[in-house]
């Protein structure tokens, strides 16, 4: 597998206008006769759906709701970072670059976030265009938050709804191509293949959801913006429909995927309260700055929070980390959580929670003052938990949020499959190990709006591509396959679920292994262990689950297995990769890589690179490549928060 | 937390040809902290380990936010609690041994595929119509060059709020869309970004509204007292400003 980067050569803040103007173009008459395939239509899937369009590609989108309003993006809440520097407190592209780089840990490449950087500005402004209600100041000009610990206040937001109304305004503008007849929208289809001709990749292979029919879609280009995999914890923050299988098959079929165990985790989620549940909610991050995190002194201590004096609670953050207190970045704060709550100082009724209590902060600025700041997460929280915030602490726990790992691309967003594509979440480009709040927004529309037109302009410019009608023996093959495999899952079922487990069952087992053993705090000899057990769970899978009904009509049982073998058999190169990283960084911990004071510790010399994964087909185990990564701009530091 | 049971009548439809009814299913132990989702997951284990299909329900986020879920709940869509959507709907409000009857959004314009999923494309086909302003990505001016009140701001952002589920269309007695549609049209008629194009916006949207065979608002209210976003009708009398402004002028 060949990592050519194509990283611009030239200073910094040269590369990505020197690089768009050594890349080819397409003039407008030709771009009609190039067919382009879109997968998802969240942040990034929906703008470079409708960018391609307006420039005159013929387009054909693809997802799996029954509208493209309602991709998992919609639900993002706290906003989007630019260097805009509308507050005239030293932002700066080169800032914002610097902030995101250090933010992951310094394991991204430098010419990919700077430019993310340099795009966010224009971001900002197209969506204004559309119509985006973004927050306001009196004087009518566009307001901004601090977020995520950065020193600058660059974050625009519309309420807590800053991912729903980024995303209409991209639907708005697909909507627009879709009436002028730009691009064709096929909602409730599921990508189960990527087809390739002469090694390029040349089309989609689809499951129709609502009527089991598999069907082929054929084109010059095919673009992956299909989400994160969040859901392979099986309880994350992600909307359920969230899955692996589009980047797992386009991986099966030769796309290297990159960095697969760097996931997010998020401290201040609403707590597990029961075995049924089936999503966790996230509490914004905001609270933190307000709220003080505390368990009890005493490992089994029962009694109601109110009970329990000063003397016997244990403010673990701010007498662990006196400078930062409880505004510890993510990672810190969620292993500490877990490092608790394994300790068996963990509260509420599951003993996997730790307060995070007001009582001071209403007491120093009054309750009118938190709640004009926090009142409807308060009132989220409220209708969530059954319990007041004012009256009794916050419970809260960390839960999986966010993957920085994905396809691996190249600086213009192709995979290691020529002709296609990977934007947004489902790619690995631009946060390392570590994604700072707003910047997931922020790259989502980048690569969307800003980027993906001039790659795929100059692939199609420098490569001859062979007309095709979608019927050729590689089509015919891939639907073959795609066909086998639905039978496969539904093989057991024919003589009825006696003794049999359903899909959730293994897939909560799944979660369970990879939380235990691939979660915040990772160690070489209890990520073999989930190796071995890993075959067993697939295993089970395929022996042992029941899926009522049959392939050829409406089956949400069967859309879930389809994911979750997938989730299994992905699971694999997430601890592989896990373990071969032997370092701390971003938001994991490796136990064998800390400082003396028990604090992550990367180690630049061994691990500066990207893990790259090669699939080998048969039995044999996946291989590992190395992208190195070289800092030629900045000098990467140590993080510090004692 | 407690735990209550419940009898359950569900709509069962196998497809849209199929003639549908209520079968009724009991459930024990049902956490009343769970959700009105999680309820149905844990009847959808239920049935299939007793090798039933599961009900078919949409459902994504489970945050309020997608619209995808969605249902009528005792003759109300989304349930007995104000501006919640389905999935953030808790079996608190439920008491040990009700019988609750589960049916899903029906209307006019959105058929039944199956149990309590519909196809409520056609509020997609509105917003194709003309729910948005005409530019294309790259050359747009600087994010402040366009000062807007931060009151109209506001104003705009509850219209904008809408999550398009469809229980506004659901609960009118009309099925009509004249909520879904003047959300749109109101945000828009709201911010100078849609002033060019907002008589053309307003007819075409109208007419969309009638092809796709949504009925007319009679001022019933319902769909205001659903809304699980809080949209108000306010936004329909804007609508009809607008629509009878471009009207005149156009005419
Ligand atoms: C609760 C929450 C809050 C967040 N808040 C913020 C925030 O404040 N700021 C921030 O920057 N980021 C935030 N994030 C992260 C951010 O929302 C996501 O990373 C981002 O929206 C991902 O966008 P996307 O376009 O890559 O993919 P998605 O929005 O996940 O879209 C994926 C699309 O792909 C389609 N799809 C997936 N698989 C298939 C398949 N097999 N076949 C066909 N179609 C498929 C889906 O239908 C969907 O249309 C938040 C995330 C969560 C969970
Ligand atoms: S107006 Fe309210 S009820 Fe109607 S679609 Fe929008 S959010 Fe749903
Ligand atoms: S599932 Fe998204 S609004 Fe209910």
């Amino acid at each position: 597998m060949e990592l050519n980067s194509r990283v611009p050569s030239g200073p910094l803040a040269d590369k990505w206008n020197n690089h768009k103007f050594s890349n080819k173009l397409v003039n407008p008459a030709n771009r009609r006769k190039y067919k382009v395939i879109v997968v998802g239509t969240g942040l990034a899937g929906a703008s470079a759906s409708a960018t391609l369009a307006e420039q005159g590609y013929e387009v054909q989108t693809f997802c799996i709701q029954d509208s493209p309003r309602r991709a998992h993006s919609i639900a993002a809440q706290g906003g989007i970072n630019a260097a805009k520097n509308y507050q005239n407190d030293g932002d700066s592209v080169h800032r914002l670059f610097y902030d995101t780089i250090k933010g992951g840990d310094f394991r991204a490449r430098e010419a990919n976030v700077y430019r993310l950087a340099e795009v966010s500005n224009e971001i900002i402004d197209q969506c204004v265009a559309q119509g985006v209600p973004f927050a306001r100041e009196y004087g009518g000009t566009l307001a901004n938050r601090s977020f995520g610990g950065a020193q600058v206040s660059r974050t625009f937001y519309a309420r807590g709804q800053t991912g729903q109304q980024l995303l209409l305004g991209a639907y708005s503008a697909l909507s627009r191509q879709i009436n002028a007849g730009n691009v064709k929208m096929f909602n409730r289809r599921e990508m189960m293949d990527v087809v390739l001709v002469d090694g390029k990749a040349r089309g989609i292979t689809v499951r129709d959801v609502m009527t089991g029919k598999i069907e082929s879609y054929y084109a010059d280009v095919v673009i992956l913006a299909t989400g994160g995999y969040g859901n392979a914890y099986f309880l994350s923050t992600n909307a359920m429909a969230s899955n692996v299988t589009a980047a797992w098959r386009a991986h099966k079929k030769g796309a290297g995927f990159a960095n697969p165990s760097f996931v997010q985790i998020h401290p201040t989620c609403i707590p597990v309260h029961g075995d049924y549940q089936s999503k966790l909610t996230l509490m914004s991050e905001s609270l933190r700055n307000d709220g003080r995190v505390w368990v009890p002194r005493k490992v089994g201590d029962k009694r109601r929070p109110s009970e329990i004096p000063e003397e016997d609670r244990d403010y673990y953050l701010e007498n662990k980390y006196p400078s930062f207190g409880n505004l510890v970045p993510r990672d810190v704060a969620s292993r500490n959580a877990k490092e608790q709550c394994d300790e068996g100082k963990g509260v509420g009724n599951t003993g996997l929670a730790v307060y995070l209590d007001f009582a001071d902060a209403i007491k120093r600025d009054g309750e009118e003052t938190i709640l004009k700041k926090y009142g409807n997460l308060f009132q989220m929280y409220e209708k969530i938990t059954d319990s007041n915030p004012v009256e009794e602490p916050m419970l809260i726990y960390p839960a999986v949020h966010y993957t920085m790992g994905g396809l691996w691309v190249d600086y213009d967003l192709m995979t290691t499959i020529p002709g296609l594509f990977a934007i947004g979440e489902c790619n690995f480009s631009d946060h390392g190990a570590n994604r700072l709040g707003a910047s997931a927004l922020m790259q989502g529309l980048a690569d969307g709006y800003f980027i993906i037109a001039t790659s795929v302009a100059h692939y199609l410019a420098t490569n001859s591509l062979e007309k095709i009608l979608g019927s050729e023996a590689p089509f015919k093959d891939s639907k073959k396959e795609v066909e086998d495999r639905i039978d496969k899952l539904l093989q057991n079922s024919a003589d009825g679920p006696a003794g049999k487990l359903t899909v959730d069952e293994v897939h909560k087992e799944l979660g369970r292994l990879l939380w235990d053993h691939c979660g915040m705090a990772r160690e070489g000899g209890s990520l073999e262990k989930a190796l071995k057990e890993l075959p067993e769970i697939k295993k089970k899978f395929w022996d042992n689950v029941y899926i009522p009904g049959n392939g050829k009509d409406l089956n949400q049982s069967l859309e879930r297995a389809g994911r979750v073998a997938d989730f299994v058999e992905f699971a694999e190169i997430m601890i592989r990769d896990a373990l071969a990283r032997n370092e701390s960084c971003g938001c994991h911990l490796r136990e064998e890589s800390q400082t003396e004071e028990h604090e992550a510790k990367r180690d630049d010399e061994n691990y500066t690179h990207v893990s790259v994964w090669e699939h080998i087909s048969g039995d044999e185990a996946p291989k590992m490549h190395k992208e190195e990564l070289k800092f030629e701009f900045v000098t990467p530091s140590q993080r510090s928060y004692k | 937390m407690s735990s209550i049971n419940l009898t359950l009548k569900i709509w069962r439809q196998h497809n849209s040809d199929a003639l549908g009814n209520l079968e009724t299913y009991d459930l024990d132990n049902v956490h009343t902290d769970m959700s009105f989702l999680e309820m149905l997951d844990i009847l959808n284990e239920k049935l299939t380990k007793e090798g039933k299909e599961p009900v078919a329900f949409d459902h994504d986020c489970r945050e309020g936010i997608c619209g995808m879920c969605g249902a009528v709940i005792d003759g109300v869509a989304h349930g007995p609690e104000k501006e919640v959507t389905l999935c953030q709907l808790h079996m608190r409000n439920f008491s040990k041994g009700d019988t609750i009857v589960i049916e899903p959004f029906r209307s006019r314009a959105f058929p039944v595929k199956k149990d309590l999923l519909v196809d409520r494309s056609a509020l997609d086909r509105i917003i194709q119509s003309g729910g948005y302003v005409s530019v294309n990505t790259g050359g747009t001016p600087d994010g402040n060059s366009l000062p807007i009140p931060s009151s109209n701001a506001e104003l705009a952002m509850d219209a904008a709020a809408c999550i398009g589920c469809g229980a506004c269309v659901a609960s009118c007695p009309n099925g009509a869309a004249m909520l879904f549609t003047s959300a749109k049209i109101s945000q828009l008629a709201l911010l100078p970004q849609g002033h060019a194009e907002r008589q053309q916006r307003a007819l075409s949207m109208v007419a969309q509204m009638d092809e796709e065979g949504f009925g007319n608002c009679t001022n019933a209210k319902e769909c205001e007292a659903v809304c699980p976003k809080g949209i108000s009708i306010r936004n329909i009398a804007r609508l009809n400003k607008e629509y009878l402004f471009a009207a005149l002028t156009e005419g």
